[in-house]
């Protein structure tokens, strides 16, 4: 706890060095990008459940707000209300049927998911089509307090996803992600609790998607491809020893990246791909010899 | 209405194809190989490089049958390679853990063959485009027809080799029961390897149908024909290989009048949906065993 305290204030005290809006957007950037992982770390970390379409909820929370706040003029704080109830009613749609079935058919039915998410943005009228939705207007104006907001709602993500985490429901999580069986024999309705994870990161995924539309202004089915979701889940993977600091750093190392490495766009996929291999060969390599 | 049948009997058996490979490696080790969709796609590349290499010598059909075998060779040989690099180290792992894998595999073929071949389609250098022929009313060309029948030979073949020899009897065995298998002396680790030989070079095969049918290729053909291919090994039963083909016809044939109702731009919606019609409504399949494991 100390610690995340001063990691929040170093991270806090970002804009006495530099103001440069360059850096601040990314600092941003990083920020939803680590709310996200928070998200999917309740599903996949916490849980067990993996998710393969989780921009899905990012996109579904980005477009209600958007589109609220831009046919009835809204500010973009009102349609939160909206966008709750839009992330809570994705998530039970997906995850009611879903959740019954064995796990690794949840992995596909949420990649089938996302796609129909985002085609469906592409080809409806009121989403905007391929173009998307603009002049979304942004919940802080100024640069500085933008990412002022982006901290505190992120650290607030954080200290939710870490303090479910520890609840009575989040050892529920843990017990299902260890062993299903014996959890739903000493009494968990194994179901519930798992939709209940399904449900709380799709919530958490719609609130980054909010923070995502006010920051760009505009949206568009390109920012919510497969990729994405993968992309959060490498963090979420490579940060996750069973820890939500590990997952920060590698959220904020994978939003980063990928910016740092502008120059060449098209290794840098490839060597995501082979890190995760690597990853995983290593990890378990290591647990069967201990 | 017969033009439609074609369209979809014709797509149907390259999802069946794909579809073939995801279920007999589901059947065997419990793992949705998600890397298989790209696969596919490899095939398709692979043959495309041949075609081009072989331009001056023969072209149209015969030429694409040679490449055919080829590209089945390629890709069964690097389904073999991606099972010993990526999948049996972690045999033992938890399926979460190969599952993320898979995930890391497929990236790597993709974002591969975009860092060899580039990011912008390529137009496949043979085409089917001969004599159209009136066949009860649907417009359809002879390499079409050839094609079809490729396919569904190879499907025969599969189904042969399984239910009929000795190897397959072993991976049916490993399928009902790896310790058991084992203990009996069956070499599991080599029919593992066998059958994601066969399951990769028939996606192979497929790939190379498709970039001849469709004309143009691109790095991530395979991922929306691999999601494809599941919902067609779940609409079939999943590690059921006659429920993998007709799962496969099914979907083809679904979404094709799905197509002429809705209009092509809503066909891949109308493809997921029905997955998950089908897993809620009847997750064992048409053919298959009982999925759920537990309520």
């Amino acid at each position: 706890m100390k610690r995340a305290l001063l990691a929040f204030a170093a991270v806090a005290t970002l804009p006495v060095f530099t103001i440069s809006p360059y850096v601040l957007n990314m600092a941003a950037t990083a920020g939803i990008f680590v709310m996200l992982a928070a998200g999917l770390y309740i599903v996949v970390g916490y849980c067990g459940l993996l998710d393969l379409g989780f921009a899905a909820f990012f996109a579904i929370g980005a477009y209600t707000s958007g589109i609220l706040a831009t046919r009835f003029e809204l500010p973009l704080v009102a349609t939160l209300p909206a966008v709750l109830c839009a992330t809570v009613l994705a998530g039970i749609v997906i995850g009611g049927p879903t959740l019954r079935l064995r796990s690794d058919y949840l992995a596909i039915v949420t990649l089938g998911f996302g796609e129909i998410v985002r085609v469906t943005a592409t080809r409806l009228e009121i989403t905007g089509g391929p173009t998307g939705i603009y002049g979304i207007p942004p919940l802080a104006a100024d640069p500085v307090a933008f990412f002022y907001l982006v901290l505190v709602v992120t650290a607030l993500a954080l200290t939710g996803a870490a303090r479910l985490g520890r609840s009575k429901l989040g050892r529920a999580w843990q017990y299902v992600r260890e062993d299903e069986d014996a959890a739903e024999a000493t009494g968990i309705s194994t179901y519930r609790v798992k939709l209940a994870a399904y449900v709380l990161g799709s919530v958490w995924g719609g609130l980054a998607g909010v923070l995502f539309a006010s920051q760009l202004s505009a949206i568009s089915p390109a920012s919510f491809t497969f990729l994405q979701s993968a992309l959060v889940l490498v963090a979420v993977v490579l940060g996750a020893a069973r820890n939500i600091t590990g997952v920060i750093l590698a959220a904020a190392f994978v939003a980063v990246t990928p910016e740092l490495l502008r120059a060449f766009p098209d290794a840098r996929y490839f060597l995501f791909g082979v890190l995760l291999v690597v990853v995983m060969l290593l990890r378990h390599r290591r647990r069967a010899t201990a | 209405m017969s033009q439609l049948i074609w369209n979809g009997l014709f797509t149907g058996s390259f999802y069946a194809l794909v579809a073939l490979g995801y279920s007999m490696v589901y059947g065997i080790i419990r793992l949705l190989n998600f890397a298989h969709g790209d696969v596919y796609m490899l095939g398709a590349f692979i043959g495309y490089y041949c075609l081009t290499l072989l331009s001056g010598v023969t072209s149209g059909l015969p030429a694409l049958l040679i490449v055919l075998v080829v590209a089945m060779l390629a890709t069964g040989l690097a389904g073999v390679g991606i099972e010993r690099l990526a999948y049996r180290p972690l045999r033992q792992a938890p399926r979460l853990a190969v599952l993320i894998t898979a995930v890391g595999v497929s990236f790597s073929l993709e974002y591969g063959v975009r860092l060899i071949a580039g990011a912008d389609p390529k137009v496949y250098p043979v085409r089917l485009d001969g004599q159209p022929v009136e066949l009860l009313g649907a417009r359809l060309t002879a390499e079409q027809l050839v094609l079809v029948a490729v396919a569904f030979v190879l499907m025969g073949a599969l189904h042969t080799l399984v239910m009929r020899t000795r190897a397959g009897r072993a991976m049916r065995a490993i399928a009902a029961d790896p310790k058991a298998a084992h203990l009996s002396g069956i070499e599991v680790g080599q029919v593992i390897a066998r059958v994601f030989f066969l399951g990769s070079a028939l996606a192979g095969a497929a790939g190379v149908m498709a970039g001849a049918y469709y004309g143009r290729i691109e790095f991530l053909m395979g991922f929306v024909i691999g999601l494809k291919a599941f919902t067609a090994a779940v609409i079939g039963g999943i590690g059921n290989l006659p429920g993998a083909m007709l799962g496969g016809l099914a979907l083809g044939l679904l979404e094709s009048f799905g197509t002429g109702l809705t209009g092509g731009e809503w066909r891949d919606v109308f493809a997921f949906g029905c997955l998950i019609v089908f897993l809620v409504a009847r997750p064992q399949g048409i053919l298959g065993e009982k999925a759920v494991v537990r309520m």
